[in-house]
């Protein structure tokens, strides 16, 4: 390869930033419908989901490989979108004075700012049900994953935090899913809408499938 | 707009217009002007205003105008925050001002972007565009005496998309709406007309790879799918073309990576 090539895959052009976001966002998007689908089982009662963790956890490697992926497109997502936003700001050198906006949707000129909001929200996410360190009140509950969600969703703060969160996902998947297409070229006039729709749907989809879960705590619907 | 009584109606306008010499920082100027005919064109109005201010002894307001029939992509003015004006699809040339109220203030600005520095007032250098055509925005013919004309056949609707394609003027409003200031419809535009074509094949992944490369060195932001570009666009190109331009770009980038030497390597037999 050429000296100008080598240097193109150390310095990736506008597009391929894009086709990192898109990938790694992929990624991401399969990931919490993985994850959605596994936490219903709260709804098949606790020995279902007690299984689902134990296997889990029994099959180490695969949990392993899984989340290497996971941390990597994460870091190179969150990377990448850093290195976008700002890039973009320069771009635009301030904009005009009144600017007009005629068909940018909130979903898309917020996406750094849903962004970190769900950065932070998976940082406490991960200490308060994986580490097990924040808002449980010191309980110990080894593998009874059950009792822990349904206590750790009682707090109503914490529950609303997740619910909050889960809304900003949905906003975030919503241009996120369909600029996936885009990004890869698979994407026309014809299509513009459908796909915008599916993304709308997987979004409402994602975000209310995880908002049940503290929801039916808080009213008492799992117990 | 004509009245009944056969007299054309008129407006008083209050303008912000925005004066800037190279290099310096710019600021809004204020400017009142009446007895604006409806029937004027924007950059009538805008004649009218400079005309008002000579008479006046001040300095004229820059901005730049060719055709004046929509085709040439010289004039380049965010009207009220939208680059052209507030009617879609057409430029300022051809904005009329039957489309304002009597006694409206209406704002005017340069293209905003730091692809665009601005040369005076309104008027921006968009050399970013020419040196990204210069790096591929062209296709090798044989030069000499006219080809015959259906040498190449060329499908119809081949042919009608590379025409949607080549409506872009190169005016720079989609950069001017891009919130990131990208000028992937601009680009997406010119590849698109020259990817699609027969005649355009023999430069194809080189033109593609090189049109990006000199898009991103000449200070332009990324496309992030906000759409903007195509609400703004005098010649309502689509996103598609901007699709189009990132499969074109992943299939040149995968060609090249994998592209034959030609020779063995040191290791092999």
């Amino acid at each position: 390869m050429s000296a100008s090539s080598c240097s193109s895959c150390c310095q990736p052009s506008s597009i391929g930033k894009k086709v990192v976001m898109a990938l790694t966002g992929l990624v991401l998007a399969g990931f919490v419908l993985g994850h959605m689908s596994g936490n219903l089982l709260m709804f098949k009662g606790a020995p279902a989901i007690n299984e689902y963790a134990k296997w889990l956890h029994d099959h180490a490697g695969l949990l392993w490989a899984a989340r290497v992926v996971l941390i990597l497109s994460v870091i190179a997502h969150i990377w990448v979108g850093i290195q976008l936003t700002l890039e973009n700001r320069a771009a635009r050198a301030g904009g005009p004075a009144d600017e007009a906006t005629r068909r940018a949707t909130v979903a898309s000129r917020t996406m750094p700012y849903s962004g970190v909001v769900i950065l932070a929200f998976v940082v406490f996410h991960l200490l308060h049900y994986t580490f097990r360190t924040v808002a449980l009140d010191g309980a110990v509950y080894g593998d009874d994953v059950y009792k822990m969600v349904v206590a750790g969703f009682s707090c109503r703060s914490v529950s609303i935090f997740y619910i909050i969160s889960m809304l900003l996902l949905c906003l975030h998947l919503s241009h996120g899913v369909s600029s996936v297409f885009q990004t890869l070229g698979l994407r026309n006039e014809r299509w513009r809408s459908r796909l915008d729709f599916v993304a709308l749907a997987y979004g409402w989809i994602i975000a209310l499938g995880f908002i049940s879960i503290p929801l039916a705590v808080l009213t008492g619907c799992l117990k | 707009m004509v009245q009944d009584n056969g007299k054309e109606e008129s407006l008083a306008l209050k303008l912000r217009v925005w004066r800037q010499r190279r290099g310096q920082p710019g600021a809004f100027e204020e400017h009142a002007l009446a007895a604006v005919p409806t029937s004027a064109s924007f950059l009538e109005m805008m004649d009218m205003l400079n005309e008002q201010l000579i008479k006046a002894g001040k300095d004229t307001f820059a901005f730049d105008h060719d055709c004046r029939e929509g085709i040439c992509g010289m004039c380049s003015m965010t009207i009220n925050g939208m680059p052209h004006g507030p009617i879609p699809g057409v430029t300022t040339c051809q904005l009329h001002m039957r489309n304002f109220r009597d006694g409206e203030t209406i704002t005017v600005e340069p293209w905003r972007a730091r692809a665009f520095p601005v040369l005076k007032d309104l008027a921006v250098d968009r050399s970013g565009f020419d040196k990204v055509i210069q790096s591929g925005g062209f296709i090798t013919v044989r030069t000499g005496s006219a080809p015959e004309a259906n040498n190449i056949p060329v499908p119809k609707p081949i042919a009608d998309e590379a025409m949607d394609a080549a409506e872009c003027i190169g005016c720079g409003a989609c950069v001017a709406s891009c919130k990131n200031g990208s000028a992937m419809l601009f680009v997406g535009a010119k590849i698109n007309h020259l990817n699609i074509l027969p005649q355009g094949q023999a430069e194809r992944d080189r033109r593609t790879l090189a049109m990006v490369k000199t898009m991103d060195e000449a200070g332009f932001g990324n496309c992030t799918n906000y759409g903007e570009c195509q609400a703004h666009c005098p010649k309502s190109i689509t996103l598609d073309v901007i699709a189009k331009l990132n499969r074109d770009y992943l299939r040149a980038r995968v060609k090249e990576f994998f592209s034959s030497t030609g020779k063995p390597s040191k290791g092999g037999d």
